[in-house]
């Protein structure tokens, strides 16, 4: 026992000297072992921050007592065949709302410094962005749960069954790791999260709205039509849809994946160089 | 253990603009090993730039530096394994606890989880955070928080620290301890590059200093060196009543030299080189009937220095030069 004269909560120089006289070096991780520290402080996050998944799913299941029950009705002629046409759809709202969430976090670490101290770092450069992707899917499939659980206890019940709803689950998850590389990139490039968080949502509301999300788009006039038609996130829903129906539709599925690729072979290499050169 | 050169940063015309503004605008920097070396300017004076480029996270857009022997922008990985930085912004992840964010680094560093847990433990326990380790760091005093990123930096200890003000906006207890955190990396051979606005911290830490102001270096020495190339100390006259500063002004630039109105409204100063000059003015003060609560006779501070070196003050506060 040594006698200490240091007060409570203040620093011990003799402490402090003993510490840095160890100038031992581990040696490097590798790039996998690093990416995977990122994605465990991404679960650590989620796991202090729970507020930020109830934001993310407040609101889509908001969508969904409203819709069932105020015009699922006068839709689709009952709220049970309501249900049945928008569940898979709302599925994809609420994870692709919570991929904006990836471009906020990130402008957050910005913002705040910890940024800078991760890239004076000897690590291996894309491992913050690809860890956080880990911490990501942990939101992006407890969202996507609540909103297939609120449905069931509604009564949704998909012919597809668990096999299905786990597949559509699984689909929309990996469509979101395409989009995430658009918010990060707006999260690189405006001033605050708030922004990002505006921005974000002002393109992923009327997009969500123009698709076949909420109402079948034939009975929507020409122009309007051809539009929801063409709209990746329609074309996710039907993937969804089909999915969860027990009924697979191979050309949406793979046009979804194609397009999630795409984004990702355009944004990612944007977001790396944004984040390496901020 | 290969030998370190003998700078430990070798700066020639660094350059780097942002749009319009030319952050910094041609820097030379020669910091020896193992010294603590204070880079000292006002806002916006290129300091967070200069770092910036030093610390490899931003490549400069002209001129080259060497960190420990290695190029900032060619053996940029190099340098990062040598270094650590303490940025302006605390480089803490707030969303963590104080523990987790040492863990993270020590991972990041390649320590296994147990040697992580240890280190951070020992980090945290030296730098008096053992009792808040388990909170968020947003819910962190600022002297925590400061601390936490210290400690985040010597996580595995470093040949060269880079610390961005690391004090501004802490109280006086707290900028002790961070100033005796410093000299006890100094005391281990750690090289440290200091920005920071204030003067008396260059001064109580620093070996050599820098005067940056405007993204150039506009006088570099000793703290002695620079505060012999202004010449004079300085007498500071505290009033009895702050109402007749103006007229004590006066009597003191008759009698003593130039008179600098300090923040304090009740205290001036007067460029003064020797005691007995002093002694003449304060007894003007008192044939003049301008009572003083106190006075004192300073050797030259650094404050002074920047302002004979850029003819206006370091810190923005309201004070005015009057002629003698
Ligand atoms: N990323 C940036 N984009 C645009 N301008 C910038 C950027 N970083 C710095 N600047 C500008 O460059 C100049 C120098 O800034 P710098 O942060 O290096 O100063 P500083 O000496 O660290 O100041 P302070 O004491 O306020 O921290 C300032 O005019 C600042 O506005
Ligand atoms: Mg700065």
């Amino acid at each position: 026992m040594t006698a200490t004269t240091t007060a409570p909560g203040s620093a011990d120089t003799a402490a402090v000297r003993r510490a840095i006289a160890d100038t031992a070096r581990p040696a490097r991780p590798g790039r996998l072992a690093t990416a995977l520290t990122f994605g465990w402080r991404g679960m650590l996050k989620v796991k202090h921050v729970p507020e930020q998944l109830l934001d993310v799913t407040v609101t889509p299941v908001m969508f969904l007592l409203l819709f069932t029950y105020l015009f699922g009705g006068a839709i689709a002629g009952s709220t049970s065949a309501y249900l049945d046409y928008t569940l898979p759809g709302l599925l994809v709202m609420s994870v692709l709302f919570t991929t904006v969430y990836s471009g906020v976090s990130l402008n957050t670490d910005l913002t705040k410094g910890v940024v800078d101290r991760f890239r004076s770092l000897p690590i291996w450069r894309p491992a913050p962005l690809l860890g956080s992707l880990l911490g990501d899917s942990v939101r992006y499939v407890v969202a996507g749960t609540v909103i297939i659980v609120v449905g069931v206890a509604l009564g949704y019940r998909p012919d597809g069954g668990v096999g299905g709803a786990v597949a559509a689950l699984a689909l929309v998850v990996v469509f979101s790791f395409g989009l995430s590389w658009v918010f990060s990139v707006l999260g690189l490039l405006l001033r605050s999260p708030n922004a990002v968080m505006n921005a974000g949502f002002m393109g992923i509301f009327p997009l969500t709205f123009l698709s076949n999300v909420f109402v079948d788009p034939a009975t929507l006039p020409g122009p309007l039509q051809a539009f929801v038609d063409v709209n990746p996130i329609s074309v996710l829903a039907t993937a969804s849809r089909s999915l969860m129906a027990g009924t697979p539709d191979g050309t949406a599925i793979a046009v979804s994946l194609a397009v999630a690729a795409a984004l990702a072979a355009v944004f990612l290499p944007v977001t790396t160089r944004l984040y390496r050169s901020r | 253990m290969t030998a370190q050169p003998a700078l430990a940063i070798e700066a020639v015309g660094l350059e780097k603009s942002f749009g319009d503004t030319r952050a910094v605008a041609g820097v030379d920097l020669a910091v020896p090993a193992g010294a603590i070396y204070g880079v000292l300017g006002p806002n916006g004076a290129g300091k967070t730039t200069t770092i910036r480029m030093l610390a490899t996270l931003i490549a400069p857009d002209a001129g080259s530096a060497r960190v420990l022997g290695h190029d900032v922008v060619t053996e940029s990985d190099a340098v990062r394994g040598l270094v650590s930085l303490t940025g302006q912004l605390a480089s803490v992840d707030e969303e963590l606890t104080g523990r987790e964010n040492l863990v993270l680094v020590g991972r990041l560093l390649g320590h296994r989880r147990a040697a992580a847990r240890a280190r951070a433990d020992e980090l945290l326990e030296a730098f008096g955070i053992a009792d808040a380790a388990g909170r968020l760091v947003k819910h962190y005093s600022g002297g925590m928080r400061r601390r936490l990123d210290i400690a985040a930096s010597l996580v595995v200890t470093p040949q060269l620290v880079f610390l961005d003000e690391p004090t501004t906006g802490l109280d006086p207890r707290s900028r002790n301890q961070v100033w005796e955190i410093a000299r006890a990396l100094a005391a281990a051979g750690t090289t440290i590059l200091l920005c920071t606005q204030y003067l008396e911290e260059a001064d109580q830490l620093a070996d050599g200093i820098a005067v940056i102001d405007r993204g150039r270096v506009i006088a570099e020495g000793t703290p002695g060196q620079l505060k012999a190339s202004v010449g004079t100390g300085s007498l500071h006259v505290r009033l009895l009543d702050p109402g007749r500063r103006a007229e004590a002004a006066r009597v003191l630039g008759a009698a003593v030299g130039t008179v600098v109105l300090e923040p304090d409204p009740a205290a001036l100063s007067a460029a003064c080189a020797d005691a007995e000059r002093a002694a003449v003015g304060v007894g003007e003060l008192g044939r003049a009937g301008l009572g003083v609560a106190g006075f004192s006779l300073d050797q030259p501070s650094l404050d002074e220095v920047f302002l004979a070196l850029t003819g206006h003050a370091a810190e923005q506060h309201p004070s005015g030069t009057l002629e003698a």
